[in-house]
């Protein structure tokens, strides 16, 4: 009974946020970094900000995560941070040669109200900037939006700097993938590679934050997303933005700059948005689906058929950012399974009303809230149970109070392993949601079952 | 709003808006007469058909009052505040004499909070809002006093201001300020585009007042752009809530502010600074003020 003081009864708050269903901007900006080939993250603040943010990263994907810092003191406070930024510069291009530094800004730098591009091109005045190397930046006070803000702002920030226009179209399509795991960035890619698509995908964290163990320490690894290609990203017939919040401001400033049309789908998590990802890429190109695709798509309606019992009638608590709760949302209900409570700590306007839309044919009153927190989650639980959570890491709180079980779906998994290597996009993905869904509730059926009804076969 | 994927090889090409839109940030001592004289002189342009927003920058919020006939405005961060994150953009301005687009950034009662980061929440703000993607011919920042924190050279930022006028008068404290702001200015160029149009001059009567600010004008390489005289016009419009244009159209003040705005408008003369070291500007006011 960890959160044993959460009460059923639920009061108004206004000022008060208990166990947050998000973290701060900065972390989404330097995940974002770690998806361009050669960069390193620059944390333009004091130490702590940048120590945090790592080892939130490095304790989801279980990998080094490397990041430098402005190492703000009391003097950097109060005379602005341009001596320390300029300083960081020269050394991070001396000692560690990256090919890009991606800044990102901290509540303190913020709120000095530094002025980052005017630094950087102080940087460049005074030779600190090798030739051929970017410095690029992006402004993250954490007192404003999540970590999916601090995402999509860095990922449009990649469009700022580099994108070009030469007008002369290439033949291939750009993918923002959205705030998801390595392993569904490659997916993404799989299913494009399988359509015969040429993609630049931006960012690209598969192969920098999935590495194998090789013995031999990479400080920037074989992945990620080239400046060549990001600069060519201009030039491309369309863009796809997957995830409206984490990947729509870029897709759309690729429009606006370099007048590449763009579209904005959700994130292909289960059946009906895989189906619209796929779609949108056979209209844009002209070609058809290939078998080994519609195959796919056929064992997960395979498995959606043959255990739909199982999936029939069952209420679900979900707690996530506001892409991955609209498309998981979708995916649950068109199973006939019933979110019922749904929270996320981004806010968006339109997020509620997509929920709302997708769940009107419930026959249980909904819950939705942008931004809310899992403290509410918890005691919409405990006046209208469910049968199965989905969530990161926190919610094992709620899951041991309640017993309910728990599938670890988002940003941060602390203390599980999986989420960096199998999808969850895509009709591949799908079947691995659909099956950690049955293990969760076929175990809790076989734990509950009283022996006249304990089931050999399911 | 984004154009969706054409899915036939047609596509429409968007016109790109032609940016304009002169952006001019005001900035001088505390109580120099800022706020007094960006907004007659804004009177001026609005009344030569110039379309024109005002951006307050100071906690004060009083940068538009006589624009608007009181202060009637509701700030920004104000606003932020009542309502969070969904602010609508009719919310924060109001459309003030001749069509004036007047905003109020707002920010902390004194001593407390942070006034300089209220004033970088606003101007994004109202980036996001597109503010600044309508139709204008100018918009005029009016910045507190000094410069005395990052938040305050928010203004003349990249993409932002372009262009700095500094009030001044013959008084040695009110030419020590420009000079500072000067040296901020430099900073910024160095970096951006922001050039110095000029000081105008808000006469306190000082003697060889004119002559003083030419010459300081020249030793920081710009131009006195005018002179504004002296005149209790000024204040007698000021408390009923008014520009001297408005006020008093016929009055030869109003007609020194509709100077100024031509001025403004016609200005071609935009430099770096070259500030002045203390003892050069003491030296300065000695062989014109008190020597002479």
């Amino acid at each position: 009974m960890l959160l044993r003081h959460t009460p059923k009864e639920i009061t108004e708050r206004s000022a008060l946020t208990i166990n947050p269903a998000k973290t701060c901007q900065p972390i989404g900006a330097m995940y974002a970094a770690l998806g361009i080939h050669g960069c390193l993250p620059h944390s333009h603040g004091s130490q702590g900000c940048c120590a945090y943010h790592r080892s939130a990263l490095t304790r989801h994907y279980k990998e080094p995560v490397m990041a430098a810092t402005s190492s703000f003191t009391e003097g950097a406070s109060v005379f602005g941070g341009q001596a320390n930024l300029v300083q960081a510069i020269d050394n991070i291009f001396t000692i560690y040669e990256p090919e890009v530094i991606a800044v990102h800004t901290t509540c303190l730098s913020e709120t000095i109200g530094d002025d980052i591009p005017q630094i950087t091109r102080k940087a460049e005045a005074d030779g600190k900037i090798p030739e051929g190397k970017y410095v690029i930046h992006v402004n993250t006070p954490s007192y404003v939006g999540t970590h999916v803000t601090g995402f999509a702002n860095m990922t449009k920030a990649m469009v700022d700097y580099f994108a070009e226009s030469t007008g002369h179209k290439i033949d291939q399509i750009n993918i923002v993938p959205g705030y998801v795991e390595p392993s569904d960035m490659e997916e993404i890619k799989r299913i494009a590679a399988m359509m015969g698509v040429r993609v630049v995908m931006f960012p690209d964290t598969s192969k920098v934050l999935n590495r194998p163990q090789t013995g031999k320490y990479e400080m920037f690894p074989e992945g990620g997303v080239t400046v060549e290609a990001l600069k060519t990203t201009g030039d491309s017939l369309a863009t796809i933005g997957l995830g409206r919040l984490a990947s729509g401001p870029a897709a759309q400033a690729l429009d606006t700059k370099c007048n590449v049309p763009c579209e904005i789908l959700d994130l292909p998590i289960g059946f009906k948005a895989t189906d619209r990802f796929v779609d949108t890429l056979r209209k844009t190109l002209g070609i058809t689906v290939p078998d080994i695709i519609n195959n796919e798509r056929g064992q997960l309606l395979d498995i959606i058929t043959d255990m739909h019992q199982y999936f029939y009638g069952k209420k679900v608590a979900l707690a996530g950012d506001p892409d991955h709760l609209i498309a998981m949302t979708e995916f649950l209900v068109s199973i006939d399974m019933w979110p019922i409570h749904i929270v996320t700590g981004t806010s968006g306007k339109k997020f509620e009303s997509r929920i709302r839309e997708i769940t009107k044919d419930s026959p249980y009153p909904i819950n939705v809230k942008a931004p809310g927190d899992m403290f509410l989650l918890h005691q919409w639980i405990k006046n209208e149970p469910v049968d199965l959570l989905m969530g990161n890491t926190y919610m094992k709180y709620i899951a041991r109070d309640e017993d309910i079980p728990l599938i670890r779906m988002g940003f941060p998994i602390l203390d599980r392993i999986g989420h960096s290597y199998f999808p969850i996009v895509g009709y591949r993905g799908g079947m691995r949601l659909l099956e950690k869904i049955l293990d969760a509730i076929l175990d809790r059926q076989d734990r509950d079952a009283p022996e006249e009804s304990f089931e050999l076969v399911m | 709003m984004a154009r969706r994927l054409p899915y036939l090889a047609q596509k429409t090409v968007r016109g790109h808006k032609q940016d304009t839109m002169r952006k001019i940030a005001i900035y001088g001592k505390g109580g120099i007469g800022k706020s007094t004289t960006t907004q007659n002189t804004v009177a001026g342009l609005a009344e030569m058909g110039r379309k024109v927003m005002v951006v307050g920058c100071d906690p004060k919020a009083d940068s538009t009052r006589l624009l608007l006939g009181g202060l009637s405005q509701k700030t920004v961060l104000d606003t932020l505040r009542a309502e969070g994150e969904d602010v609508e953009l009719e919310d924060i301005r109001k459309t003030g004499f001749h069509g004036v687009i007047c905003v109020e950034s707002g920010g902390p009662e004194p001593g407390v909070g942070c006034a300089g980061r209220g004033i970088i929440t606003s101007i994004n703000l109202l980036e996001q809002l597109g503010a600044y993607a309508e139709k204008l011919d100018y918009a005029f920042y009016d910045v507190l006093g000094d410069v005395v924190c990052g938040g305050f050279a928010m203004p003349i930022r990249e993409g932002k201001a372009q262009e700095i006028y500094i009030v001044v008068s013959g008084e040695m404290m009110a030419m020590y300020a420009a000079n500072n702001i000067c040296k901020g200015i430099v900073k910024f160029a160095e970096a951006g585009g922001v050039r110095l149009g000029g000081l105008i001059c808000n006469s306190r009567k000082v003697d060889f007042e004119l002559e003083m600010i030419e010459a300081f004008a020249e030793q920081l390489g710009t131009q006195m752009i005018h002179f504004v005289p002296r005149d209790n016009m000024v204040q007698k419009a000021e408390i009923n809530r008014k520009t001297v244009i408005e006020f008093e159209p016929e009055h030869p003040q109003a007609g020194e502010y509709r100077t100024l705005a031509k001025k403004i408008e016609e200005n071609k003369m935009h430099v770096v600074p070259k500030p002045m070291s203390t003892d050069d500007l003491e030296k300065l006011l000695i062989k014109h003020g008190l020597a002479g």
